[in-house]
């Protein structure tokens, strides 16, 4: 370009030193804090060897916590998922009075400590609890049993799939959905046909993320889950057990996959910002 | 027809509404507000004098003090890093960027719980870091030190990914009327840039202290846990919770609750102020 802007551009770079300086510092603290903690996980899993790693899976607490944790993310995902796409229809398509104190409060779970989302359940569900004797009547265990595992990582989950849906169902607005309703299409045709389509990627992305919170969940869960090996153990309380039992090589084992499951959730993540042309560098 | 992208709800042929908002509000209350109103009422039975005995007792008062400090030492850390993190990434080409990029977000992804022992084994006595600083007489874990660390580990992309997009979107015209005026580049960071990315460092800074708050499974691991030194105040919650006083860990719990819509509040007016 002109020669005054090429003046600018030379101005407006920081000497080769200072740069390398400054890529340096922070590819060593990235290093540091992002890499290392990775490289401990899958170190120390495979540190007395293959065998020992497998070995790990045959154990039956570890394998009933895996199931639990499963099942845990295969309730709290789709719900999550039916919640976030209503709660993104009604805000991201309608004006209505309250609607940015609503969007605050669905941000709730997310600014209370996971252990205050535990206790709450217990305080509702537990023994001594609002509900307790009641459920004690009718032999229905929710604290120390499965149901509160479940309600507990609802509760943690809550917001990610609307918080994904959210930007997205705003920045597109209403006018395809109104052209599709003029030609005849129906509420659920114009939704499934239209709306969904245009935001598939960020319901996807919000999907991985709340799946990937809801298995690793550990806070909430530990206080409502009462940590029975092989009953109402999850993934994440299992590690917990295995590593206070100097159990290390184990412990590491279950851990590698969820940082697998980590690491899943980031690649996701990087497809769905290079198909969205989202953030773009 | 179209009127853009806000459209009067009385005026849009969208359907839905009454279904999609019905919902909404139904499973937000079971799920969140009803259950977050049982602590309130709980610890409404107490009386105030007792509540305010209770969550002022020594021991409270020394977790509090704890979980606030290292949250804010480090969110502070992350600000100055996150910062040049966020500046490295966005201004400069080198190897392995899209990575390590990629890989700023791993703190949001990792379970707390495998990153709580995998930060108690890198810097526990044996550890790859903590040896080294342990003959450097720096007890890094079960100690203070090591809480910071777990927490500057969990607050580590909320800055990177507030001031990010900030500076992506930034017109380099300031900078080159800045330069064309005879600022120097130092000048210009801290005359032109850093007021532009100020609400967003503040952004993320508040998101990042107010997670370290209530952050529990990364902490524990490293912490040491001893009461009056190293309990940070969700473990303290905990405890009283196993001993089964429900009460004392309900009223620190809504002492909790307090702070954290307070945060959420902030966080809020932060948002608006950096979108402006």
């Amino acid at each position: 370009m002109s020669a005054a802007e090429f003046a600018g551009t030379r101005s407006t770079v920081e000497p080769a030193f200072v740069r390398r300086l400054l890529i340096a510092i922070a590819v060593v603290f990235l290093f540091l804090f992002l890499f290392l903690p990775l490289a401990v996980v899958f170190g120390t899993a495979l540190s007395q060897g293959i065998g020992m790693f497998f070995n790990t899976f045959t154990d039956a607490g570890t394998q009933s916590s895996i199931w639990l944790t499963l099942l845990a993310a295969l309730v709290a995902v789709p719900w999550n998922t039916v919640f976030g796409l209503a709660a993104a229809w009604a805000i991201g398509k309608f004006e209505f009075f309250g609607k940015s104190a609503l969007i605050t409060l669905i941000d709730l779970p997310f600014s209370v400590s996971p252990v205050v989302a535990g206790l709450v359940y217990v305080l509702l569900f537990g023994a001594q609890g609002y509900f307790g004797p009641w459920l004690q009547r009718h032999n229905i265990h929710i604290i120390f049993a499965v149901p509160g595992i479940v309600l507990a990582t609802i509760f943690v989950t809550f917001p990610f799939v609307a918080r994904e849906l959210l930007p997205m169902m705003q920045a597109q607005g209403n006018d395809e959905e109104e052209a599709a309703l003029t030609l005849g299409a129906n509420g659920w045709q114009t939704f499934l046909k239209v709306t969904l389509p245009n935001v598939k990627w960020a319901l996807l992305y919000g999907i991985i993320l709340c799946n990937a919170r809801a298995m690793g969940e550990f806070g909430a869960v530990q206080v409502v889950s009462g940590r029975i090996e092989g009953l109402t153990n999850t993934m994440p309380l299992q590690i917990e057990l295995l590593y206070s039992d100097y159990r290390f090589v184990a412990a590491y084992t279950v851990a590698t996959l969820l940082a697998m499951l980590a690491l899943v959730t980031l690649v996701v993540k990087s497809i769905v910002e290079w198909r969205t042309g989202e953030r773009q560098a | 027809m179209a009127v853009g992208s806000i459209a009067f709800k009385q005026r849009t042929i969208v359907p839905g509404f009454g279904l999609s908002l019905g919902f909404t509000m139904f499973y937000l209350c079971l799920i969140v507000l009803i259950p977050l109103s049982a602590a309130f009422v709980k610890s409404s039975t107490l009386g105030w004098a007792q509540f305010w005995h209770i969550v002022t007792t020594a021991r409270a008062m020394d977790s509090y003090e704890l979980s606030f400090g290292a949250s804010f030492l480090a969110a502070a850390i992350n600000l100055v890093f996150g910062i040049l993190v966020a500046w490295v990434l966005v201004r400069y080409q080198f190897p392995f960027r899209k990575l390590l990029d990629s890989l700023v977000d791993l703190p949001f992804a990792l379970p707390t719980a495998v990153a709580g022992i995998s930060l108690a084994t890198l810097y526990g006595p044996h550890g790859w870091l903590g040896a080294p600083l342990l003959s450097l007489g720096i007890h890094a874990a079960y100690s203070r030190i090591g809480i910071v660390i777990a927490l500057t580990f969990v607050g580590l992309p909320f800055i990177v990914r507030t001031v990010q997009p900030v500076l992506e979107d930034l017109d380099k015209e300031f900078e080159e009327a800045a330069a064309s005026l005879g600022a120097g580049r130092w000048q210009t960071f801290t005359r032109v840039l850093l007021p532009t990315i100020t609400p967003a460092a503040l952004t993320g800074f508040a998101l990042a202290f107010a997670r370290g708050i209530g952050e529990y499974g990364s902490v524990i691991f490293i912490a040491g846990n001893l009461p009056m030194r190293t309990e940070i105040t969700p473990l303290l919650i905990v405890t009283e919770l196993e001993e089964f006083h429900y009460a004392d860990a309900t009223a620190i719990a809504v002492a909790m609750l307090v702070v954290s819509f307070v945060m959420l509040f902030a966080i809020n007016a932060l948002q608006k102020w950096s979108a402006r």
